[in-house]
């Protein structure tokens, strides 16, 4: 297995007393999947993503991706957040090299790459605008593109339509498709839109809330993706499925916690 | 719950209540205006006219009272007579002297001060550490005011240049060193992890992450307490200096010649003035990215 998640706790310390936020994950993601881990509030899920991340540490329980023990954030995992982060005095191009360039990555080099990864996400004609002059689906292309130039193993994603409008959303899905299917790379992907889990993963891991934990794994088998399919009864069939779950353990968590 | 449910019918004993709200409700006009828009931009003729009335209407008013009331030149000179002193101070090449003995403190003062204060204020946003280490200390000498220093200054470094660029520095090292902390706070989180991710270490995030994104807060601040920095001269030239623009001021005070004083005090407004414009400037054309407008 590529990517795996091993009986992961995560306690945070509260005025209140410890807070279980993740209890007893366990995910096995194997290389070219699109996994998307679905909960709403409270299911830890950026959390979860955060240890895969290795931007925070597992309170128990260990991430491993190739076998390897993740201890730190590094450039193996391309991470595009929720907020915009590109840079804002950096030009499209600049943004899309900054990564090889903390890598060291000779000028030359880095330059071809983030520009073949520029025209993968279709913005080889905006690479010398600034930020500001993007609108939400370009910045989120550009953030695409600066992971992917470091040809990572893993696509991290903590909920990165969010902020979008939903036109600009459904169209970031087909690209989504698109690029998956063009690259082959492995996306884990957080969400709470269930729509947009069923249409984009091959399998999905819902999340029950406070605390999170894994509660069903789910594997989608669309006849294609095409935005059409969201209209054919087996896609209906997948996200009530996915909605119901979700509510269910929502309910039982709003009576846990009264 | 449902918002989806229609509103309750007339029966409800509820609708007696909700109907009469609406009596209750006063109507108040909202008269359209140009002047008084809140948090909006007016017309540019009109923004430049009031621009050129804020400077013009203070001058006429001066020229109009000592002209057409008899008001002794001791205590308010004419525009004519500020005029010619000017003529009269340049030509003798005391105001040039003076002017750049005040540009002189003021400079290497705040360069001084700039030059420490920066990197300390960078370093106190970056790391919670070193934040907890100097915030107390600098947000209490922050209140004390840099001139009451001066009989210390005096005392420890005599009379001469050092105590006067001392001042400057200490009115301006605490503020500026703060506002450039609070700067570094704006930095989103996010972004220094995005770079973490892409392979940078902390001093990678500090030097080309975290400098370039305070760079105009930098610059902001610094503008801010340059302002002080022309106050604090001033001061400053109050101890045994023998030239300056505050120096002048309160030699002529002594000899009541209000006509210099007004000299002085016009020289050190418009070369304030210079030097705000002078940053704002620098902060369009090297921070373009960070400007509000397109």
């Amino acid at each position: 297995m590529f990517l795996q998640i091993t009986n992961l706790n995560k306690v945070f310390p509260t005025s209140h007393g410890p807070l279980v936020v993740l209890k007893d994950i366990n995910m096995t993601i194997a290389e070219g999947e699109f996994i998307c881990a679905v909960g709403a509030s409270g299911s830890g899920k950026t959390t979860l993503l955060r240890q895969i991340a290795g931007l925070d540490h597992p309170s128990s329980g260990e991430v491993r991706i190739d076998g390897q023990r993740i201890k730190g954030p590094g450039p193996d995992r391309g991470m595009v957040f929720q907020h915009y982060t590109l840079y804002p005095w950096m030009t499209v191009q600049a943004n899309a090299e900054f990564g090889l360039k903390l890598q060291g990555v000779p000028k030359k080099q880095r330059r071809e790459q983030a520009s073949y990864y520029l025209s993968v996400v279709g913005l080889s004609s905006y690479a010398n605008l600034l930020p500001k002059q993007l609108s939400g689906g370009m910045k989120q292309r550009v953030a695409i593109a600066r992971a992917l130039a470091s040809e990572p193993k893993i696509l991290l994603m903590d909920e990165p339509f969010g902020a979008l409008d939903l036109h600009t959303r459904e169209s970031m899905h087909e690209f989504m498709i698109d690029l998956w299917q063009r690259t082959g790379i492995t996306v884990f992907m957080i969400t709470h839109d269930v729509e947009e889990a069923v249409f984009l993963s091959s399998r999905i891991y819902a999340l029950g809330s406070r605390p999170g934990t894994v509660r069903r794994e789910m594997i989608i088998n669309l006849p294609d993706r095409h935005p059409l399919v969201k209209r054919q009864a087996i896609f209906h069939d997948y996200r009530d499925e996915l909605m119901d779950l979700l509510r269910q353990h929502g309910q039982e968590a709003l009576a846990m916690a009264a | 719950m449902n918002p989806g449910s229609s509103p309750p019918p007339a029966s409800d004993p509820d609708s007696a209540v909700t109907s009469s709200i609406r009596e209750l409700i006063k109507p108040k006009p909202f008269r359209p205006t140009v002047f008084w828009r809140l948090g909006e931009e007016i017309p540019k003729p009109l923004q430049t006219g009031l621009m050129i009335t804020s400077l013009a209407l203070p001058l006429v008013l001066w020229w109009a009272v000592t002209t057409l009331v008899k008001i002794d030149p001791v205590f308010l000179p004419s525009p004519g007579a500020v005029l010619a002193a000017f003529g009269r101070l340049w030509q003798s090449g005391d105001l040039l002297k003076d002017t750049l003995a005040s540009l002189g403190r003021v400079g290497v003062g705040f360069f001084l001060s700039a030059l420490v204060s920066i990197p300390i204020g960078v370093l106190m946003g970056s790391f919670a550490s070193i934040r907890a280490l100097l915030e107390p200390l600098f947000g209490l000498v922050r209140y004390m005011p840099a001139p009451a220093f001066i009989p210390l200054l005096i005392l420890y470094l005599g009379i001469g240049e050092p105590p006067k660029i001392a001042l400057i520095f200490m009115g301006t090292f605490f503020f500026n060193t703060l506002m450039v902390m609070d700067a570094v706070k704006f930095v989103p989180r996010d972004l220094i992890e995005a770079t973490y991710m892409l392979g940078g270490n902390r001093r990678e995030v500090l030097t080309q992450v975290i400098l370039p994104h305070v760079l105009p807060g930098i610059l902001d601040a610094s503008r801010i307490n340059l302002a002080a920095a022309w106050q604090l001269v001033i001061v400053s030239e109050l101890i045994a200096a023998t030239e300056g623009l505050g120096r002048r001021i309160s030699v002529a005070g002594r000899f009541l010649r209000t006509d210099e004083i007004f000299v002085g005090l016009i020289v050190i407004g418009i070369i304030g003035l210079s030097f705000d414009l002078l940053f704002q400037y620098l902060l369009r054309i090297t921070c373009k990215w960070a400007n509000q407008k397109r």
